[in-house]
């Protein structure tokens, strides 16, 4: 590899970034000033190069302290880590949160997704773009869901410098946003997470039951509360005896696939191969998703538990938690759970005094829904653009860096815990034969009392609008987001089971039950809905980076059309959605087209 | 003499193939059994020196037991699969990628496109005049090749050849995400000002003409060019002690552009600048 770069030099600024991620640099290779010793040495081969996982984060280092990523510190960035500039500038270019082109310090997004745009997101944001023009220092967005959907319509702001600040408005007006993002700091703080979950407090919840009752600052708190008994029946069970546990309990990924956790464990553990690698998905980026960003922020010292048990039993010494980047709260929680941990001997060589090494690294995902695909979460780990690689061969044998690793979204992984201090039979009564267990619900939209609902599976789908007090007028519900299917208001009988709403033609998908009432006209949802699509495809395949763009014309030709007029465009829009079901590489090409269709099917949408 | 290589011998896999049992060496893609039996799968993002990407979703064949669709380029041929190759829904999915590939972006020099289209039936201007369409200008800025990303159909292969498959310069990645993804070097700058040391290798696999050297785009933009009165010569290249072929594609008695063969056992196709572009000497008659 022989690296070529500009003349462009990084400022202070840059290099100090940069620097602090990863220390002065040791030699003019890397980018100091040059000396002699230099002409005798230099650092090359495999120890350069294996460090590109540092690029993300190196690009996060310089992002946060200027703002943008200018291309002198993008090539300081790729002096420091041997990674050829190109390359670099293919990643950076990846990620919705980064510009390669200067922008000021501050940033707004204004979420237009689903929750918010029917929450009157629309209006905030062309309020907010009349008050911070040109010239304000702050550079409005419209972004995809932010994950508040409780709260909408929400605004994140992130001001750049030495320390990154950060506010989320939400409930946002523009007055409210506007103040988020001009001042920052004086903006104010974000309601407890309790808001989030209004059975916080009700006693029998396994998976909310310390979301709002422990202090999620504490980790003695934590440990009055139950923490820390799992790890230590995990390490009385032994790692075959987790395994076990879990896959007698049912446990079924709750991330969307629902693929049985105990066979992945169990296909991970017997790899030869090593090392072992565990990843949590944390890119919770699912239009309308929010259950994980709740148990995070509420609990995070269950995800540091669940993790540790994950990794002692797949033999795995090391986790990256993979946190989405629109999460600040999340990140400061859990960076804070993770250090106090580590500090307490509940991470690192010696967990617990077991003799098992095991410690947690936490990523920042930069705007990104593909990355959580776990194959393009993979490569975004290791510093590459994030593309979902093909299968076979799967994670389980060749996952991160090539290794053997295990995969899995945070509901699962703090599902565990429950298995392991109840005992996987008492688990598995709960809910039905094929779907075990308690699940969370990110009910939002047109409810009185929107946020994550914990219910045993088999509850219907009208049980638990009723209990969010689902508001007069209901038009549809969507299940799943954006990648799942409208459902009717006579279909209220649904089963929320895997298998109940899979015999209903619809998915439970990430537990996403957004309530539509006829106050957004459903045309347009669509429309954000491929507009979704059409910004997030990776655009590695051709179906799906095409297809995205031809459904989203359809549909705004179609925006203001129905019956014979409209017929052409749905028969248009049924053999492109055909095409990237069956032909994109991924889940997000393959179920780009599940929503319109269920509207077209389901609710007669054009007709 | 041709010293043929002689691998492992390896097993072979009995597998089903449009009702027809067909054995390949183990390894094989389904692919590979279907060239090898004479069937016609057409492929784009598929090079014979490069490990399948399988980004352009052309070669798509139906698997029993699989819920979607795979890619015949990079899926392993395994004892007992169920393969058909002409099914309905592969048929419609191959239309479909060719009207999106088609409508998007300029396929005018792409060997077999136009043949692909009126066998699958396919008909790119159905999205109607408004259908967002790569609106590219060709780059030239340089003396030696020029990128016209109006054809572009991203691939991958150039970046595969120029990274880490075989040239390992990497001066060219994928940019920008989605339907805006392009390729690009750093900062997207002119090539001169890249890392690119013009061996040419992309253009060499490039599958569309989106990479072609400057005297063939010069003669096409001329009209000049006529593939069928040019000749093709395989020599060796002159320059070093290498040895590597080179194939020096002839029209009225000048050398217009040079290719390698890829089933050259040292080089695979590949060559450097001088064995690329370094032919002028032979044609200068002062």
């Amino acid at each position: 590899m022989d690296l070529h770069f500009g003349d462009s030099k990084p400022t202070d600024d840059e290099r100090a970034a940069v620097d602090a991620l990863l220390g002065p640099p040791e030699s003019s290779w890397e980018g100091a000033d040059r000396s002699d010793r230099d002409l005798r040495w230099a650092r090359g081969g495999r120890a350069a190069r294996d460090r590109r996982e540092l690029l993300l984060p190196g690009l996060h280092a310089i992002n946060d302290r200027v703002g943008w990523i200018s291309p002198g510190a993008l090539d300081y960035l790729c002096r420091r880590l041997t990674v050829p500039p190109a390359e670099a500038y293919g990643v950076a270019t990846f990620y919705a949160m980064f510009s390669v082109r200067p922008r000021p310090a501050t940033v707004l997004h204004v979420c237009t997704d689903l929750a918010c745009q029917a929450a009157g997101a629309e209006q905030v944001c062309a309020q907010v773009e009349s008050r911070l023009g040109p010239g304000s220092g702050v550079h409005v967005e419209r972004s995809p869901c932010l994950g508040l959907c409780e709260r909408a319509p929400a605004a994140l702001a992130i001001r750049a410098g030495d320390p990154v600040r950060t506010a989320v408005a939400a409930p946002a007006d523009a007055a409210a946003a506007v103040l988020a993002a001009t001042a920052p700091d004086a903006a104010p703080e974000e309601p407890p997470v309790t808001h989030a979950a209004p059975q916080a407090g009700q006693a029998g919840l396994l998976l909310l039951g310390r979301v709002g009752t422990v202090d999620p600052e504490s980790l003695d708190d934590y440990r009055a509360h139950g923490g820390y008994t799992a790890l230590r029946r995990a390490f009385a069970l032994g790692p075959a005896g987790v395994i076990r546990e879990v896959t007698d309990a049912g446990l079924l990924g709750r991330g969307g696939a629902a693929f049985p956790t105990g066979r992945k464990w169990q296909a991970t553990a017997s790899q030869p191969d090593r090392p072992h690698y565990l990843v949590c998905n944390a890119d919770e980026s699912e239009p309308g998703t929010f259950k994980d960003r709740v148990l995070m922020e509420g609990d995070p010292y269950a995800l540091i538990e669940a993790m540790t048990i994950a990794g002692y039993a797949t033999g795995a010494h090391r986790g990256y938690l993979y946190l989405r980047g629109e999460y600040p709260r999340a990140l400061r929680r859990l960076e804070h759970a993770v250090a106090q941990a580590r500090a307490r001997g509940l991470l690192g060589d010696d967990v617990l005094g077991q003799g098992y090494a095991f410690d947690i690294e936490i990523r920042r995902g930069a705007g990104a829904y593909i990355c959580g695909e776990e194959t393009a979460l993979f490569n975004s780990l290791e510093g590459r653009r994030g593309e979902p690689r093909s299968k076979p061969p799967f994670p389980v044998e060749k996952g991160l860096f090539g290794k053997p690793t295990v995969a899995n979204n945070v509901e699962t992984l703090v599902n565990v815990l429950p298995i392991l201090t109840l005992g996987a039979q008492a688990y598995a009564a709960i809910g039905t034969g094929r779907s075990t267990g308690p699940k969370l619900f990110c009910v939002s939209g047109s409810v009185e009392r929107p946020g994550v609902y914990e219910l045993p599976f088999g509850a219907t789908l009208g049980e638990l609008l009723e209990r969010a007090g689902v508001r007069e007028g209901l038009r549809a519900v969507l299940l799943g987001g954006a990648a799942g299917t409208f459902v009717r208001p006579d279909e209220l009988d649904i089963p929320l089971t895997f298998e109940g709403t899979r015999e209903a033609g619809t998915t439970l998908g990430s537990g996403v039950v957004m309530a539509i009432d006829d106050s957004v006209p459903l045309p347009r949802l669509l429309l954000r809905i491929a507009r979704f699509f059409r910004e997030e495809s990776c655009g590695q395949c051709v179906p799906c980076r095409v297809g995205t763009v031809r459904q989203e014309e359809a549909l705004r030709r179609l925006a203001e059309r129905t019956g014979a007029g409209a017929a052409d465009d749905v028969a248009l829009l049924r053999e492109v959605g055909r095409a990237m079901r069956d032909a994109s590489i991924c889940g997000l090409g393959q179920t780009a087209w599940n929503a319109v269709e269920s509207a077209i099917d389901r609710l007669g949408a054009y007709t | 003499m041709t010293v043929t290589p002689l691998g492992i011998p390896r097993r072979l896999v009995e597998f089903t193939l449009d009702g027809e049992p067909v054995r390949v060496p183990e390894g094989s893609t389904i692919l590979d059994a279907c060239r090898a039996v004479g069937k016609d799968v057409p492929t784009l993002c598929h090079g014979d020196t490069l490990t399948p990407k399988n980004a352009c979703r052309v070669c798509m064949v139906e698997v029993e037991g699989s819920r979607t669709l795979v890619p015949a380029c990079s899926r392993r041929a395994e004892a007992g699969m169920e393969v058909r190759t002409r099914t309905e829904r592969a048929l419609h999915s191959r239309k479909v990628v060719l009207e999106l590939l088609a409508s998007s972006v300029d396929m005018s020099t792409t060997p077999r496109a136009a043949e692909w289209i009126e066998e699958y039936g396919a008909d790119p201007g159905r999205f109607g005049p408004d259908a967002a369409r790569l609106q590219e200008q060709p780059r030239i800025d340089n003396e030696l090749y020029v990128r016209d990303y109006g054809k572009c159909i991203l691939c991958y292969k150039c970046v595969d050849a120029c990274g880490e498959q075989w040239q390992n310069t990497f001066a060219i990645s994928v940019a920008g995400r989605g339907f805006d993804a392009r390729i690009a070097v750093e900062q997207d700058a002119p090539l001169p000002d890249s890392a690119c040391v013009y061996c040419g290798n992309c253009v060499e696999v490039c599958p569309t003409g989106a990479l072609s050297f400057k005297t063939e785009f010069d003669m096409r933009a001329a009209g000049t060019w006529d593939a069928s009165r040019q000749t093709e010569t395989t020599t060796v290249c002159a320059y070093c002690g290498v040895g590597c072929n080179v194939t020096l594609h002839v029209q009225d008695n000048e050398i217009v552009k040079v290719t390698s063969p890829h089933d050259n056992p040292v080089t695979h196709g590949n060559l450097c600048i001088k064995g690329r572009f370094g032919y002028q000497h032979v044609q200068n008659r002062d």
